[in-house]
């Protein structure tokens, strides 16, 4: 299998998701430039963080009018599995590949912390996880006050589309686990067709014990087994 | 004929220019006048602290560059990677324009570094505001942090750590000093020079507009009484266009082409381009109708002095740029090839065809060198003795109690995590150790090395006494590597301080280099690389002399770095270092005395090799896996580090001594030379083995909450809540 990580100008979590799967899992993983035409028969495409375009306008609204967008429009249209970490997640949000938006935090200020998630281990990208486990991942963002409408909202409740809330150690979902301000504590959501993640917290920078932890793994591994199991 | 205003807007003293006058044998133009204030500037040209640079001990088998002839220092950490790092200060923009300052503050030491040819791998920074009671100070310290949270985080760079602190000299004047740390294979470290005559000069990045014009000499190197007047001197920064050029510059340093790259800082292009014509012994056409501008009808001597940001300018062979080229176009990077580097040593500058001015190389590189020794022969210190109350002398459980209580909610004793986690400290993926401890820890990837880095500095030693207060900022910044496990091996300075000009400025300069010298040596750690902020004049006074230390040890990635939090109830509490306990030493400058007297007196000491020989022990548990955690004794003295101990695991702690009468200096004293540490009961003979029984004792047990001595017990939950609450104004 081969794994696909599109950078654009201003990304930079490119080369620690790299690190992450390649260098840890031992997966072929090549870069997908942002003036690229084509994904290079990926299997798993990755939109990783950071500042695309400098987030000018609105996070991730240019990187949503790149060329290679449409292509990764086309492979998670077609089932293709997609993940958008941070940055990437609002890049998916701006494509409408996800419902919602990311709004700049309730507090107005950047946060950098190791973050509780509760795991809903109901999607190709968490079954290695046990339901309601409680993990430990980093966030690192400016603007990650997730929010949509009522209805988008109640569609992601009722299909338990809802894959990542932020939650306490004891795994409490309430306002003083909210980092953000996102409604319902969502730090990471999956489409309909559950071949697109997206989420705040980024996984590829909880991969080793020495930095801190390693929760964010079962991530990554949970959607490798499944593309190379073939389904 | 000039006049004084001219000279004044220039930072140039009238027998300066008749220094010029002389050099150039006629009178300077317009334009050639403008680059003599940039390159004369204390900023660019050292002229007050050069003589005192040449004495610094900056070399040791480690070191692979000469002091100040490249943008920053470089040090051999084995297996052909060099550490490349220099800390730099944004004093004045932050002064004025607080997010923006300290915004392009961190842009500037970024460009330093990856001019090296090194990856940026993580920044620090040393923060420096008055009383947060007062709302401009509030302000500034809010729109600073903001500005690096803000530049930072843009640029996949980690905030790994550093410190903040308070005193009332930083009134209208705070410190923003900003450190940058890079990584490289030390067989491709850049230069700042071209080779030849005939190698092209090309400018990379953002258009050159009418910003930042006399940053360098206007701003840093004058008092600030007329500050309204500078706003047009302080730079607006573009985070995505710097990590378009790191991505981009970094890219163009593998290639064959690329002779030299030079960032455009301080004084624009006057000190980037003259300067590398400088080191290369060469001179420099330029044409200043080349360069690319923001707007129309702009000057030769606007473009010359502007300090717009996210530019830099490289050497390249004649003719072969094209491929150089080709990568900035796919970062979508503007160039243009704005001169050639001369055999003869002058810079000519053209506007279009008609030269505007040809002046001698030597000339605008050679300032004049002031010698602050004669200056501050002048300056007799006061030496002001710290009388110790009778009250402070007399054990008295309640007094005792209340005044850690209040001193506990000083700003400078409480947490700082509501700064740090303003700043991405994961990115990169290479932080073992996070802020909020004695000094953080990076790893390098690919080979057996962790990397410890700590920032900081105390500035009310200083000012008692700058020499031993700047030996004790040396010994402390030793200490915070080696409670890590770490080695130190090189280090990087700040220097902020007053009017050199000024009697009192001068001895303090002076002063601090002596203390620098000692230090230095017996640690064996060279200042590879720094930076001089002096004139820091606020409204009312000259700041504290604030010397701040960038420190860098090493260890092997097999230690198991210690931090500063007791792990477990029942694990034994050791100490090593110098026995003050029943003494009043160590009050003199303390938070203690800055609290409740209101007060900066007395004197204060350090004995460097014995500071040494307890590095050496506590480095020696670690490597030998002996104990759980370590912490040194700094600010707020005893009490307040054992707090710092108990407060992430929210222990407590029975230390098996009496709180002696002179109960002030025992639990506030903040005398150096001494770490408090947690071990195993099992190991306590191993421990001994190493140290030999004589030079540490074992003062108490971790337990489950509350800090009892034997004659008083101190309730610890309301001071971790305290501190854990952290500044007392949202900053």
């Amino acid at each position: 299998m081969k794994i696909g990580i599109v950078v654009f100008p201003g990304t930079w979590s490119e080369s620690d998701t790299y690190y992450a799967t390649k260098d840890i899992l031992g997966i072929n993983t090549e870069y997908i430039w942002h003036k690229d035409q084509k994904l290079n028969n990926c299997d798993l495409i990755i939109l990783p963080g950071g500042f695309s375009y400098g987030d000018y306008l609105r996070t991730g609204a240019i990187a949503s009018f790149s060329p290679i967008v449409n292509e990764v429009k086309e492979f998670a249209n077609s089932g293709g599995p997609v993940i958008g970490i941070c940055n990437g997640f609002q890049i998916l949000c701006e494509t409408k590949l996800l419902p919602g938006i990311l709004l700049r935090n309730k507090n107005l200020s950047f946060v950098c912390e190791w973050s509780n998630l509760k795991v809903n281990n109901n999607s190709i990208f968490t079954d290695k996880f046990k339901n309601n486990e409680i993990i430990k991942i980093p966030i690192s963002h400016g603007e990650g006050n997730f929010q949509a409408d009522e209805r988008a909202i109640k569609e992601l409740e009722e299909e338990n589309r809802v894959i990542f809330r932020y939650c306490s150690d004891e795994g409490e979902t309430n306002i003083i686990s909210n980092p953000n301000g996102s409604i319902n504590n969502i730090a990471g959501i999956i489409n309909k067709q559950g071949n697109v993640l997206g989420m705040m917290p980024h996984p590829e920078k909880a991969c080793e014990k020495l930095i801190g932890g390693i929760d964010g793994l079962g991530i990554f591994e949970s959607v490798i087994k499944r593309v190379t199991n073939g389904n | 004929m000039v006049t004084e205003e001219t000279l004044k807007e220039l930072a140039l003293t009238f027998s300066e220019y008749e220094l010029i006058i002389q050099k150039l044998g006629r009178e300077p133009n317009k334009l050639e006048l403008g680059l003599f204030g940039a390159l004369w500037s204390e900023h660019c040209g050292y002229k007050h602290t050069k003589k005192l640079l040449r004495t610094i001990k900056s070399k040791s088998k480690n070191t692979l560059t000469e002091a100040g002839a490249e943008n920053a220092g470089a040090v051999n950490i084995g297996n052909n990677k060099a550490i490349v790092m220099k800390i730099e200060s944004h004093n004045h923009p932050s002064a004025i324009e607080p997010y923006e300052g300290a915004a392009t503050g961190v842009g500037g030491i970024v460009r330093d570094i990856f001019a090296m040819g090194a990856r940026p791998i993580a920044l620090m920074n040393s923060l420096r505001f008055s009383n947060l009671s007062d709302d401009r100070n509030l302000q500034i310290a809010k729109g600073v942090v903001q500005g690096i949270s803000g530049y930072g985080n843009c640029l996949g760079i980690p905030n790994i750590g550093g410190e903040c602190s308070f005193d009332e000299s930083y009134d209208d004047n705070p410190l923003v000093n900003a450190m940058c740390i890079g990584l490289v294979d030390k067989d491709k470290i850049l230069s700042a020079k071209a080779e030849n005559p005939g190698d092209l000069l090309i400018i990379i990045g953002a258009e050159t507009g009418r910003d930042g014009i006399h940053g360098a000499s206007g701003l840093a190197s004058q008092n600030f009484e007329e500050t309204v007047e500078l706003r047009s001197a302080v730079q607006v920064g573009n985070p995505f266009l710097e990590k378009l050029l790191i991505e981009a510059c970094l890219e163009i340093s593998e290639m064959e082409e690329l002779i030299g790259m030079q960032d455009c800082g301080a004084a624009g292009i006057t000190s980037a381009a003259i300067e590398m014509a400088e080191r290369s012994n060469l001179g420099l056409s330029l044409d200043i109708s080349k360069v690319p501008v923001r707007e129309e009808g702009m000057t030769p001597y606007e473009v010359m002095l502007s300090e717009s940001q996210e530019r830099m300018l490289i050497a390249v062979k004649d003719g072969e740029y094209k491929r150089i080229f080709e990568i900035l176009d796919k970062w979508d990077l503007k160039c243009s090839i704005i001169g050639k580097f001369i055999k003869e040593n002058v810079v000519k500058i053209y506007d279009k065809n008609k030269l505007v001015s040809e002046t001698s190389i030597e000339a605008l590189t050679n300032p004049p060198e002031y010698s602050l020794d004669q200056i501050s022969k002048n300056y007799k210190p006061e030496i002001k003795k710290f009388l110790v109350k009778t009250s402070y002398k007399s054990f008295d459980e309640k007094l005792i109690k209340q005044h850690i209580t209040e001193l506990l909610k000083s700003d400078n004793l409480v947490s700082k995590k509501s700064i740090y986690k303003k700043y991405d400290h994961h990115v990169q993926t290479n932080t073992v150790v996070e802020p909020g401890e004695d000094s953080a820890v990076i790893r390098i990837k690919d080979t057996e090395k962790m990397l410890v880095f700590s920032c900081d500095g105390n500035s009310r030693l200083c000012a008692l006494d700058p020499k031993t207060g700047s030996e004790i900022n040396i010994a402390e910044a030793c200490r915070n590597i080696s409670v890590m496990g770490g080695t130190p091996i090189a280090l990087t300075d700040g220097l902020n301080f007053g009017d050199p000009t000024k009697p009192k400025g001068a001895f303090q300069l002076v002063e601090t280099f002596k203390g620098f010298n000692n230090a230095c040596e017996i640690f064996d750690t060279p200042i590879i690389s720094g930076n001089a902020s002096l004139f820091n004049e606020g409204h009312k006074s000259s700041i504290n002399p604030t010397p701040i230390i960038g420190a860098m040890g090493i260890m092997d990635n097999t230690i198991k770095t210690p931090k500063k939090s007791f792990n477990k109830n029942g694990d034994k509490i050791g100490f090593i270092g110098k026995e003050v306990w029943g003494s009043d030493l160590g009050l003199s400058g303390s938070e203690f005395q800055r609290i409740f007297e209101n007060e900066l007196s007395g004197d204060i000491s350090i004995d460097l090799e014995f500071e040494k020989s307890i590095q050496e022990k506590i480095r020696k548990l670690i490597k030998n896996n002996l104990i759980i955690s370590a912490h040194d004794i700094s600010i707020g003295g005893f009490i307040t580090a054992i707090v710092l101990c108990c407060e992430k695991n929210n222990l407590g702690a029975e230390i098996n001594m009496s709180v002696p009468d002179s109960w002030a200096g025992a639990l506030f004293g903040e005398d150096p030379t001494r770490i408090l540490f947690s071990f195993k009961e099992e190991d306590k003979s191993k421990i001994s083995e190493i140290l030999g029984n004589e030079s540490w004792k074992e003062i108490g047990t971790v337990t489950e909450k509350n800090i009892k001595f034997e004659n008083i017990l101190i309730e610890s939950e309301p001071l971790i809540l305290s501190y854990n609450k952290g500044f007392s104004k949202d900053i």
